[in-house]
């Protein structure tokens, strides 16, 4: 155990991207032992600060011969922003842990949870359509189905037996995690009684009740959300105070304001992350809570121009911070810019989305069927993909090497070009798989076909701007050798 | 060729019920006090709490006996933390008044940035993000709901200008001379230049000018634009490094230096690109002349790449990066080329007369927080809103704001 092992000390925090291999390594077992399915320690120690795995994959680094170091490696690892989960299993939701600010200079972790909330005035038949609709809202992007992850319920009785009521039917009607929103203690133990083990957030502790709520918390054993609206010396004393109590899985909510208040939350918002990560502030190291809901306590009468609003401020949040969402809106137009912002907003900026290039075929293709052209761009790919197989339709497709951009953005910055077809056609061999020379370029690429027939001797047809019109123009433009 | 954008039967009844109300509303006009709100919880000062107002709870989950749990709350400070940056985004000015050698009424002045978008409430933008409004200068297909708002003035250009400015509040004019693409109408450099000078009658706002993507042409176009309209100080939309390539980039630039104009630079997502044409228009023109646009991508179809680019860009810059510090541009019109915001979907994704306007939204305010100057738009809702976003993100000091309302008991 000689050698250059340091434990590090009081020492001050490092951010992920300062953190090296060796860092790491040093404080590995160092025995090469390939346990982790890696081939030695410093392959590991490589990919852990990579953030590509977790100490978890170290079986050695968990034995007490190790206790020391893998405590070290514990607190160097560990993001700025802590990670908190609510509910269980596998609808579970964890957020926060986040390493930095800005997306580019790592990757963003745990994509934002969206909850929907419901009221403890609903009706059953009520609460049952609500939940109904929360768990059933999906759609399929890319091959991947986006959904929302959590339900608040929320006490406007004011009543313990009608919340604890609500909460229990919601409980058994879903599985995703829930949220209890209560400033009243007392009606929130109504709630926490009947989920008890099931790791609902707590909304919230204040000023006025933290006390009893932290209570609460340590009794269920369950996270605890912080609310100080544009307070931010009363937050940071909260989060103090709690931690001091022994209440550790937080997440803060400084107030989402919209309208005139705007300007103040994203400002709130930025700098508390921007402490966090920058400076390493341990008080604003939590994950932070946006509440697009709050637009619906405006005197606005119009529902499209609450709806609007909500649409305007989720997404606002979404790019600037927020760990986790509270909304109202279950409309699919207010809901879907967000599932999908979300989507792309955590994806990992390192890596492009793309899919490996070559020729595939759908279906049943002969010498005789069409031959389409599109980019690697992992979008653009399963968005033609998915249109084509849902035509039924007996096809090639050529995917060329954009770098994963699309084709708009691939003929803009000049990865798609009239060469670049030809070299495609000449690599992948499509000429032997045809008995024809006619191929359908993206409708985004029509200004390239001219060139395209020079540099390849084929006929170029234009096909359509969007791939949902592939089937319709293939049945009016295409017949075989034409 | 199968036409995308075609309109099937126009929901025509349910933008117009939505659209003006949304134009309306949005616009903020209409404040009426909710009457059932309950405020449970006052006004939301917060005061010492008295220890006694808790229940007793046994705690099952015991903090280690030797911590002593608070009984009152723990005071802590805030102290705003303010960053200064080494570098700064240099000011441009666009358009140019009479006394300066123009005929426009105003001049529209971006960039100016010390610090990232939004990031600091002490330091605002010295300039706010400026919106233009599109103008095509032919007829050119179009997603339904946006043809709605502009079908009376398609194949009008200096009528289409000037509804946008009169009717949609735009700060500046992009006309898109698309009709001068050798694979479209290919219409004459002649003809090209006769359309701005309409466009400059119509409307006294400063003018982008938009060229058809081919380098050969769009060079000959600007170059003759450039000359007609003398100290106009309009945008070029824009030179490539596929005009380099050309070399078209270089008559452009020069007559853009001679003419008074400014240039937009556009690359595709690539940093280096685009440091590499500035270096190449620095040959030619002052940094001043030079907004960047380095791409922006739909939602859902790449925004996120945009959203980083320009992250990236703009932090570089303010690190003291000099050859990326100019204003940037974003084309929040781009948004439509996403399905999901020009399709007709199943009922539960909601109309997409709300569905469009939304999507350019959020395209636009997501950029706008990445440090977007100056953005293209089109849909009247889309404009509305981010000027009011805009102006409300202006807001700085401490206005006397409502307290926030008890969201958690109010009924909805």
């Amino acid at each position: 155990m000689n050698g250059s092992g340091t434990m590090p000390q009081k020492k001050a925090k490092k951010s992920i991207r300062e953190i090296s291999p060796i860092d790491v390594y040093s404080l590995l077992p160092r025995t090469n032992c390939k346990e982790c399915g890696e081939s030695n320690c410093m392959a590991f120690a490589t990919r852990v600060v990579n953030g590509e795995l977790s100490l978890t994959a170290c079986p050695p680094l968990h034995t007490d011969k190790y206790r020391k170091e893998h405590e070290s490696l514990s607190a160097l690892m560990a993001p700025p922003v802590r990670q908190v989960t609510i509910g269980t299993g596998e609808t579970g939701i964890a957020v926060g842990g986040k390493y930095v600010l800005q997306r580019h200079e790592f990757t963003y972790h745990n994509p934002t949870p969206v909850a929907i909330d419901v009221n403890d005035l609903m009706t059953d038949e009520e609460l049952d359509e609500r939940v109904r609709q929360i768990s059933g809202f999906s759609y399929n992007y890319i091959g991947r189905t986006l959904t929302l992850n959590a339900i608040a319920v929320r006490s406007c009785s004011g009543d313990p037996g009608l919340f604890g009521a609500a909460v229990r039917k919601v409980a058994g009607a879903t599985r995703l995690p829930l949220i209890l929103c209560a400033l009243d203690p007392v009606v929130m133990e109504a709630g926490l009684a009947v989920t008890r083990g099931q790791h609902p957030l707590i909304y919230a502790a204040t000023g006025k009740n933290w006390k009893a709520m932290a209570d609460l918390a340590l009794e269920y054993q369950a996270p605890l959300a912080v609310f100080s609206p544009q307070d931010l010396p009363l937050l940071r004393s909260l989060v103090r105070t709690l931690l001091a109590y022994g209440v550790t899985d937080l997440v803060l909510d400084p107030g989402t304001v919209a309208e005139d208040g705007l300007a103040r939350t994203i400002d709130t918002f930025t700098a508390i992350r921007k402490q966090a990560c920058r400076n390493f502030d341990e008080l604003f190291g939590f994950p932070l809570l946006g509440v697009p809901l709050t637009v619906w306590t405006s005197g606005e009468l119009s529902e499209d121009v609450l709806k609007w609003r909500e649409a305007t401020m989720a997404s606002m949040l979404l790019s600037r911070y927020s760990d986790l969402l509270i909304m109202h809106s279950l409309d699919g137009w207010v809901l879907l810019p967000q599932l999908i912002w979300r989507f792309n907003l955590y994806s990992d900026p390192r890596k492009p989305v793309s899919v490996e290039a070559g020729v595939k075929s759908f279906g049943r293709p002969d010498r005789d069927s069409p031959v389409l052209i599109t980019t690697n761009y992992a979008l653009t790919y399963f968005t033609v993909e998915s249109d084509i197989k849902a035509s039924n339709l007996d096809c090639y497709l050529i995917v060329t090497d954009t770098g994963g951009l699309s084709v708009e953005s691939a003929v803009a910055g000049r990865y798609f070009t009239a060469d670049a077809i030809a070299s495609a056609i000449k690599e992948f061999g499509v000429a032997e798989m045809v008995n024809h020379k006619t191929l359908i370029i993206p409708g985004l690429s029509a200004r390239l076909s001219g060139e395209t027939e020079e540099a390849t001797g084929w006929k170029i047809l234009v096909g359509p701007k969007d791939s949902s019109g592939i089937a319709a123009f293939i049945r009016e433009r295409w017949s075989a050798g034409s | 060729m199968a036409q995308k954008n075609t309109p099937g039967p126009m929901n025509s009844e349910q933008l117009l019920a939505l659209a003006p109300q949304l134009l309306e509303l949005l616009k903020g006009v209409q404040q009426v006090e909710l009457q059932n709100v309950t405020l449970e919880i006052g006004d939301l000062e917060f005061f010492i709490p008295s220890s006694a107002f808790a229940p007793q709870h046994p705690p099952t989950l015991a903090p280690p006996a030797a911590i002593q749990k608070p009984t009152e709350l723990i005071r802590e400070s805030y102290v705003p933390q303010v960053t200064e940056y080494p570098g700064k985004i240099r000011e441009v000015t666009l358009g140019a008044t009479k006394a300066r050698g123009g005929s426009r009424s105003r001049t529209i002045t971006i960039g100016g940035a010390t610090a990232p978008a939004y990031s600091d409430r002490l330091h605002p933008p010295v300039h706010p993000p400026i919106i233009s409004l599109d103008v095509f200068d032919m007829t050119v297909s179009l997603p339904a709901v946006l043809r709605e708002n502009v079908k009376e003035v398609m194949g009008d250009p200096a009528e289409w200008a000037r509804m946008n400015v009169d009717t949609f509040g735009a700060d500046m004019i992009t006309i898109h001379l698309m009709s001068t693409d050798p694979l479209l109408g290919n219409a004459s450099v002649a003809q090209a230049v006769k359309t701005v000078e309409d466009i400059l009658q119509a409307v006294d706002v400063p003018l982008i000018i938009g060229g058809c993507g081919d380098p050969r042409k769009d060079a000959a176009v600007f170059t003759a634009v450039a000359e007609m309209a003398h100290g106009e100080r309009l945008l070029l939309n824009s030179v490539t490094l596929d005009m380099a390539e050309a070399k078209t980039l270089e008559s452009v630039a020069t007559a853009a230096h001679k003419h008074d104009h400014v240039l937009l630079a556009f690359t595709g997502l690539e940093l280096n690109n685009a440091k590499e044409l500035n270096r190449r228009l620095y040959e030619y023109i002052a940094p001043e002349q030079i907004v960047m646009d380095l791409t922006t991508v739909a939602l859902g179809y790449g925004l996120e790449y945009s959203f980083t680019i320009h992250e990236r860009a703009r932090y570089a810059a303010l690190m003291g990066d000099s050859e990326l510090a100019h204003p940037v541009l974003s084309a929040a019109t781009n948004a439509w080329a996403a399905r999901e915001a020009w399709m007709k979907m199943a009922p539960e994704y909601g109309p997409r007369e709300l569905r469009g306007p939304i999507w350019e939204t959020v395209n636009a305010l997501t950029l706008m927080l990445a440090g977007i100057d100056l953005f293209l738009m089109m849909h009247p809702a889309a404009v509305l809103t981010i000027k009011d976003v805009i102006r409300r993100l202006e807001m700085t000091k401490d206005i006397p704001t409502e307290p926030l309302q008890d969201w958690v008991s109010v009924r909805i």
